[in-house]
Order: structure tokens, then sequence, then C-alpha cells
């Protein structure tokens, strides 16, 4: 038996079978629960790293089952894939010590872990997908998973948050079938590849093809929560804090990006969707939600709301990336999505000690909370210099690349955006810093859990200062091998100069 | 030993199976519930046999009383007639499992000879070859369809069952002055040889705007489904997952197999563009129905009206291209009668445990009844055609064909569909995590009454993933290809 064919689909398995054993558990056996969970994480991280050495060396493992006559559901590990599997199965392990951590003693445990490792289960299969029809397989897969996670509090708020998301990310996934349907019969083959597999479509498909890219896109923009797409973003705030940090910095909202990536490089190619005319408009839609998303920012007193317009912001960075369609821009907006997603969790792991242990969820209540907390503030605040871009943290080399790549491709206005979205960034989380650092501490917090002599529980704390230094790692160690830099510069060679 | 089994004449054991266990049941009202549940099992088995033989061998031929038509009676059965077959058996198993539990002594008395007298009448609807044995099984079906919905005798019960029994007879009725049409007119009754004597005469156009009308009646196609939702919602719930699921199927069938053989060939462009309409606007108007409702049963039972509609947009379509039109058609059929027996067992399961199916109020089942919410939520996606489901690949095949053929109109209809059933789906599914204003107190259900309703929903799952097996075994006979059941 050739195992090479099986790793892409036992990835998939770690965590689905998990999540099914996980739902059968009774409510009290916590410490199966744990092993379980931290198994299945683990046994991802191997399998994926299996994967990733086998990438290294130019071999890309790939499973191919039959789904239609002449459609295969493919798993395949190329390097686009792996940049975001890996980054899914790191912060899937972290995120789920965290969860386990926030969790302790709240009710429907199992339930809210099961679901949970279908949510990853989902995204997983959102980045293996070789094909577009697989994508779209676990594309939907992933809004209906994390719709019980949005609404695990049962109340009617988080009722209605739910019903938003679904709506939003429902119509998106119509569109997205049907420009994949109407793709597939012109096209007779959906597999994703480097420079797109469109090339036998001549110009009297013009209208289609446009067509077409406006549905997949808006599709995907749903999720990925381009303006004005993002309606459903802040309002699904109301879920528990492991799943805000999920949903923002690996799931939900980068799969969307994510997709949008494998639309403009592996199935239009850059230069197809450059010649078509489309990437000029998607670099205007980025603008206008890298903008719109840091204003709305400003504003929010809510301190998960803030992080929430925030990310509407810095995921258009990728898209943006993307839309610049450059080859240095390309490696920008590609480390952008691990980059993001490393110091984005690392900003909501935060924000949910602050609530758990505090009670604190605005801003306002923040008054020198790092002196109660001084290494959730410290992961906090690498994280906020990360999204203001300041070196040394892994959000600069982002942006210098974009800014590099805008140059190269002779669009200097990017630089502008740059620098505004900067400035703003800037503006909405220097004077979170600057209270939480310098202004005096309250009398009392609002609603202040004892955990003793430590300032929050280990699994609540380790964590985010995980994800902190790996977001200050990724910025020092940009060039060393196995870096997301190097990883990103490497699909970027593929896309733009092999033949 | 393997050549023995292979010999056995399948087809027939699955007419006589239930009508004898129907009768035994009547009989000996005490050995009923072990009976039915063996009969259903042995009809899987019997349908898997049936497979075996014919991947072998390709179409199935048994002549009964070894006179041929078109003497006798002839026992037929293509890839299509395999299919529903599989369906009514999958689905006859899980009702079967679920009815052990649900019905109360006096109730069962009359539940299991009624229900396997309905089974074995539709096996042999979906085995007969002549258009005559087909009005009989379907009235046979009709007949003990009606009994069952008004087994609980109950006021909603006894005038929903009454509307059907009109509506159904009126159908019926119609259906067979084609059949007199037809006779009368080519001296035959057996399909094969009718596909080779009918001209478009108006004689023909008489009979097929009399059986169509007659068995769109019976399927409830928009805008003559009035009759489903009462009679649907009002049934005990087993019965309305039969009647969801394989009773209305049964009059499609018969329409498909005419159209296919008979009136299809002769280039009724027009009227395949009315029934495509017609299904348009029972997507359409079930949908919205089904968003309006607040009690889980009509809800189901107005998406059923929706779900046939999906089944019509094929006719319009099979004239470009047919395999690709019929073959999405087969599968939404097979889909949704998995998902909808499923729901309806969900609603029974829902209406036992909480006394009541306003859907406001479901009061956190999601954590109280977990096995049958998830079996709704499975049964939802395969409904609302998201992937991995049956439902999702017959969308594929039917948005495919649509597309091909540059029906926009259609394409839109499927979208807009499948994004309402997502409403009304996730409606219930919303308020399954919510807390109800009024605790209710709650009956226990029964673990094999929440497992068949599961089961069901995980196989309307799985069919999604099983398409390259299924669609070749459909293909055996070439039922939609140009030629049909032609011998």
């Amino acid at each position: 038996m050739n195992w090479d064919e099986w790793v892409p689909l036992l990835v998939i398995a770690s965590s689905l079978l998990t999540g099914l054993f996980i739902f059968g558990l009774a409510e009290e056996k916590v410490r199966l629960r744990t092993v379980l969970n931290l198994l299945g994480a683990v046994t991802k991280l191997g399998l994926v790293g299996w994967m990733f050495w086998g990438g290294y060396h130019g071999h890309y493992f790939e499973t191919r089952l039959p789904l239609l006559p002449d459609l295969d559901l493919v798993l395949r590990a190329g390097p686009l894939a792996l940049l975001f599997v890996a980054l899914s199965s790191v912060l899937w392990l972290l995120t789920t010590i965290y969860a386990i951590g926030y969790l302790e003693g709240s009710p429907h445990r199992s339930r809210f872990f099961g679901f949970f490792s279908l949510c990853v289960t989902a995204t997983v299969g959102v980045a293996l997908a070789g094909n577009l029809i697989t994508f779209l397989l676990f594309y939907e897969l992933l809004t209906l998973s994390t719709y019980p996670l949005i609404v695990h509090r049962g109340t009617e708020e988080a009722r209605r948050a739910g019903q938003s998301y679904l709506i939003y990310t429902l119509c998106g996934g119509s569109l997205l079938l049907l420009g994949t349907v109407w793709l597939y019969t012109l096209t007779g083959t959906l597999e994703f590849t480097p420079q797109g597999f469109i090339h036998g479509l001549g110009e009297e498909h013009h209208v289609a093809l446009v067509a077409i890219f406006i549905l997949l896109i808006a599709g995907l923009g749903v999720k990925a929560a381009l303006v004005p797409l993002h309606g459903w973003l802040p309002q699904a705030m109301v879920a528990p804090a492991p799943v805000s940090a999920l949903l923002h910095a690996v799931a939900v909202v980068k799969a969307g990006a994510f997709g949008i990536v494998r639309v403009v490089y592996d199935v239009f190619g850059v230069e197809r969707a450059a010649v078509l005319g489309l990437t000029g408009p998607l670099a205007a839609v980025a603008t206008v939600s890298i903008i719109y998303g840091s204003l709305r920012a400003l504003f929010q007193d809510d301190l998960k709301r803030r992080l929430a317009f925030s990310t509407v912001s810095q995921v258009s960075y990728i898209v943006l990336g993307v839309a610049i369609a450059g080859p240095i821009a390309t490696v920008g907006g590609l480390v952008h999505l691990v980059h993001q997603g490393l110091m984005k969790i690392t900003l909501f792991f935060c924000a949910g000690n602050l609530a758990e242990t505090l009670g604190v969820h605005k801003i306002s209540e923040m008054d020198g909370v790092g002196r109660r907390m001084p290494w959730t503030m410290a992961a906090f605040t690498v994280g906020s210099f990360g999204m203001i871009g300041a070196p040394p943290v892994a959000g600069f080399i982002s942006k210098w690349y974009l800014g590099l790549g805008a140059l190269e491709a002779g669009q200097g206005w990017v630089i502008l955006v740059l620098a505004g979205s900067s400035l703003l960034n800037a503006a909405y989380f220097l004077p979170i810093l600057h209270r939480a650092w310098f202004r005096p501490p309250p009398d009392a917090w609002p609603h202040e859990h004892d955990f003793g002599d430590k300032e929050t529980a280990w699994a609540l704390l380790l964590p985010p200062v995980i994800t902190a230094l790996l977001a200050v790692g990724a910025g020092l160690l940009a060039t060393a091998a196995f870096s997301p830099l190097e990883w990103a510069q490497l699909i970027a060679r593929r896309e733009f100069y092999q033949p | 030993m393997g050549d023995a089994l292979f010999n056995i004449p399948w087809a027939v054991i699955l007419i006589l199976l239930p009508l004898v266990g129907g009768m035994t049941c009547f009989l000996w009202p005490k050995v009923a519930k072990t009976l039915g549940l063996f009969t259903s099992s042995v009809i899987v088995l019997s349908v898997v046999g049936l497979a075996w033989k014919m991947i072998g061998n390709g179409i199935y031929r048994h002549a009964v009383g070894g006179w041929s038509s078109p003497l006798g009676i002839e026992l037929y059965a293509d890839g299509l007639s395999l299919l529903m077959l599989a369906m009514a058996a999958l689905v006859g198993l899980a009702i079967s499992l679920y009815s052990t539990a649900y019905f109360e002594q006096s109730l069962s008395l009359r539940f299991w000879p009624l229900w396997l007298f309905l089974l074995a009448a539709l096996n042999a609807l979906f085995l007969s070859a002549d258009i005559f044995n087909l009005y009989v099984t379907l009235e046979l079906i009709g007949l003990a369809a009606v009994a069952l919905t008004a087994l609980s005798g109950g006021r909603d019960a006894l005038s929903g069952a009454m509307r059907y029994l009109l509506a159904t007879l009126l159908g019926s009725l119609a259906y067979l002055f084609g059949v007199v049409l037809l006779y009368h007119g080519f001296g035959s009754v057996d399909i094969a040889i009718l596909a080779q004597r009918v001209e478009a005469t108006p004689i023909v156009w008489a009979a097929l705007g009399l059986m169509s009308a007659g068995l769109v009646l019976k399927t409830a196609l928009f805008p003559l489904h009035f009759w489903l939702p009462p009679a649907h919602a009002s049934a005990p719930a087993p019965v309305s997952a039969v009647l969801s699921a394989l009773v209305v199927k049964a009059s499609f069938y018969i329409l498909l197999r005419l159209w296919l053989d008979i009136f299809g060939p002769l280039g009724a462009e027009g009227v395949a563009d009315l029934l495509g309409l017609l299904g348009a606007a029972a997507v359409l108007w079930g949908s919205l129905q089904a968003l309006r409702q607040t009690r889980l049963k009509l809800l189901i039972a107005y998406s059923t009206v929706a779900q046939i509609g999906y089944l019509f947009l094929a006719f319009p379509l099979a004239v470009g291209d047919g395999v690709a039109a019929w073959s999405a058609a087969a599968y939404l059929a097979l889909s949704h009668a998995l998902a909808k027996a499923a729901m309806f067992l969900v609603a029974g399961n829902l209406l036992r445990f909480g006394g009541h199916d306003r859907i406001a109020d479901l009061d956190r089942v999601v954590e109280r009844l977990p096995i049958t919410v998830t079996a709704f939520a499975l049964a939802g996606v395969s409904i609302m055609g998201l992937p991995p489901s049956g439902g999702f690949i017959g969308k594929w095949l039917l948005l495919e064909a649509a597309l091909v053929q540059g029906r926009w109109d259609l394409v839109v209809v499927m979208m807009v569909g499948g994004l309402m059933a997502a409403g009304y789906i996730f409606k219930v599914l919303g308020y399954a995590f919510t807390q109800a204003d009024a605790p209710h107190e709650s009956r226990p259900v029964p673990l094999s009454m929440e497992w068949a309703a599961l089961l069901l929903a995980i196989a309307a799952i799985l069919v999604g993933l099983m398409a390259t097996e299924i669609l070749p075994l459909v293909g055996i006979g070439d039922p939609f290809g140009t030629g049909g059941v032609k011998p």
C-alpha cells in the first residue's frame, strides 16, 4: 500500500474522527475529551510535518477519490496548500489548548469541541483542495460547522447573529456554486493549476469569464469580509473567544481570502486575470476594505468589535497583494496570510483573557490592565505593533513586500494606501496600549476571577505568548529556511517564472 | 450456491413477500412488528439481489406464470426501476424500524397490514411494464395511503384524508381515461409496444393531457398541490414520511416512464415547457410557504411541494440533453426521499418529545435530543443542496444541464430555491438552540425512533459520495437514452 496517497486524507481524518468521537462523549468526561482533542491536534501537526518534508523535496502528496463521473475529490499538498494547512494546524493546537482553559466548567463542551474539530476539518480541506469542487465542498462545510459555534450560547442575540452569518455566507456559497458550475461547463475541468486552467478559452468567452470571476470573488468575498460584504463579521462576535480567534485568524475569514488567492492564481492565472481587466477592480475593492475597516475600527469601544473591524482591514492586504499582480506583491500578500493569522489570533486570545479573567470587554475599561496582566498585555502589544507594521514583528515584512511589489508593478498609489492604513492602525491600537500601560488601574475590575498569584490560567496565558513569539520570530527570522516568507517566495516563483 | 442465489426471482419476492406479510399481520397482530421489520429487511436484501443480477445481465424481465406480454403480465426492471426500488426499500426499512416504537397497540394493529400492503404496491408499480398494471398499482397505493393518513382518526386527519382521497381518485380516473384512449387507439397497454405504435394523433394528445394532468395532481405539482400539506401534516409521522418520500414519487415515476418511452419522442416540447414552468413556480411557492410556516410538519410538507418542483425542472432540460437532466432528476428523487423521510421522522420525535411542533418553542432540543437534531441538520444539508450530499449531486447535475443549455431562468430558480430552503431549515435549527418562554413537559423518545431518522439522514449524505457507483447502476438498460425500454 502506498501511504503517500493517503496522507492528505489522514490529515482530514485526524480532526474529523476526533470531532465525531467527541460528539459521542458524555459531558463530564473532561479528561478523555482533552486527551482526544490534543491527540487529534498533535497527530494532524505530525502529518502536516510529513507533508511539508515531502513538499520541501518537491514531492507533493495527493489523494484522489471519485465524486462525479468526470470530477474527483482531490486533496493535494502543493506549496500554497502547505502554507495554509501548516498555519491552521499549528493554530488549531494552540486554540484547542486555549479553548480547554477558556471553557472550563461551562456547559455543552462536547458539542462545542465536536464542531470545533469539524470546523478545522473544513479549513484544512479548504487548504488542501486540489480543484474547485473540492474547495466548494469544504467551503460549505465550513459554513455549516461554524454556525453551531456562533449560536453556541443559545441566546436570542446569538441566534440572530447566526442567522445573519448564514444569510451572508450561504448567499456567497451559492454564487460560488454557480460560478463553479458555469466554469465547468466551459472548461470541462476544475483542477487548480499554477497560472490557471482557462488557457483554452478564447476571446469569445470574455464576457462569461468576467462574469464567472465576479461570481467567484463575490462568493469568496463574503467570507473574506470584503466591504460591502462584511456585515456578518462584527455581529458574529457573540461567539466565545476561541471561536472568534479561530474565525478571524484561520478558519472563515482566511478561507475566503485563501479562496481568492486560489481563484486568481490557480483558476484564472494572474496574467489572464490582468488581461481580462479584473485585477484593477479587485485592488480597488481591497483598498476600500482596508481603509473602511480601519476607519470603523477607530470608533468601536467594544474590544472584540474593534478587532473585528481591524480584520476587515487586514485580510484585504492579502487580496491587495494578489490584485497588484506582480511577483513581489504576491509574496507580500501570501506571507500576510500567515502573519495576519499569528498576530490576529494573539490579539483575540488576549481579548478573551481580559474578558475571562477581569470581565473587561470594553476599551474604556482597560485602564492599567497591563499591570494586572503583564504577560497578556505584552503579547497584545506585540500583536498590535505587528498590525501597525512596526519592525521586527511579522506585519512589517508583509507591508514591506506589498509596498515594494506595488512599486515594481508600477502602482505607486498602493504606498499611499499602506501608509494611510498604518496610520489608522496606529490610531486605533496605540490608545489601547497607552491605557493599558500608562493609566492607573481602577479600584475593582468589572468581574474578576481569582487565579491565585498567577495573572490567569496557564491554558489561557500560554497560547497568546506562543503566538506572539511566533509573530516576532516570523519577522526576525524571515529569511531562514522554512519561514513563511521563504515559502511564499517559492509559491510566487511557481506562479510567475516557471514555464 | 452462487448460482442458486443468482437465480432466485428477486422481483417476485419484492411483491409477494410484503403482500403475504401484510395479510399475516392482519390475521395475527401479535407478530406484526417482528414480521414488519423482517419483511422490510428481506426487501432490502432482495433489491440487493436484483441489483447484483442486473449488474451481470442488464435489464431484468420476468413473465408471471410463464405468460409473456402482451398476453400475460411481465415484470420489468431497468436502472431507473432499480433506483426507485432501492429508494423504497431503504426508506421502508427505516420506517418499519421507527414504527415498531412509534405506534401504540391499537394503531399498530391497523398500521402494519396497510403499510406492508403499500410497500407491495409500490414495488409492483416500479416493476410494471404496462400502463394498465401501472394504473392498478397506482390505485392500490392511493387507497392504502389514504387509509394510513386517516389512521389516527382525529378531525384534522379525517379532513386531510378526505381531501387526499378525492384528489387521488380524480387523478387516477384521469389517468385511467388516458389508458383507455391509448388502448382503444393502439390495441395494447404494453409500454414497449405502445412506444413503437404511437403517432402524433389527436387521441394521443388527449391521452397525454389526461394522463399528465392526473399524474401531476397525484404528484402534487403546483398549483395542484392543495391536498398535500394538510394530508402530510396531519398523518402520523411515519405515514407522512412514506407519503412525502415514496408515494408522490410513484406517480412521478409513471409520468417519467410515459414521457421517456411514449410521449417524449413525439416532440411535445410545449408540454415539457409547461411542466418546467409549473416546476419553477412550485419551487418558489413551496419554499415561500415553507418559510412562512410556524408548525414544523407543515413546513416540511411545503418543502416537499418545493422539492417536487425541482423534479419537473428536468422536463424542459431533457429536450436538450435527456441523460443529464433525467439523471439529475433521478438523483434528486432518491436523495429527497431519504432526506424528507428523515425530516418527518424527526418531526415525529419532536412532537412526541414536546407534545407540540411549534418551531419557535422547540426549547433547546439541540442539547436534549441531539441525535434527532443532527438528523434534521444532515437531512437539511441534502434538501438545501449543499455538499456533500445526494441533493448536492442532483443540483449540480441539473445546474450543469441548465447552464449548458443557457436556461438562465431555471438557474435563477434553482439558486433562489436553494437559498430559501436554507432559510426554512435554519429557522428550525436556530430555534433548536434557544430557550422557549414557557417550559414544557417532555416525554422520552425511544432510541430506535431517533436512530431511524439519523440513519436515513446519513444515507442522504452518503448518497452524495457514491455518485460514481449509483449513476452507472441507474444507466442499466439505458432508461434515459433514445429508445428507452424498447426491446
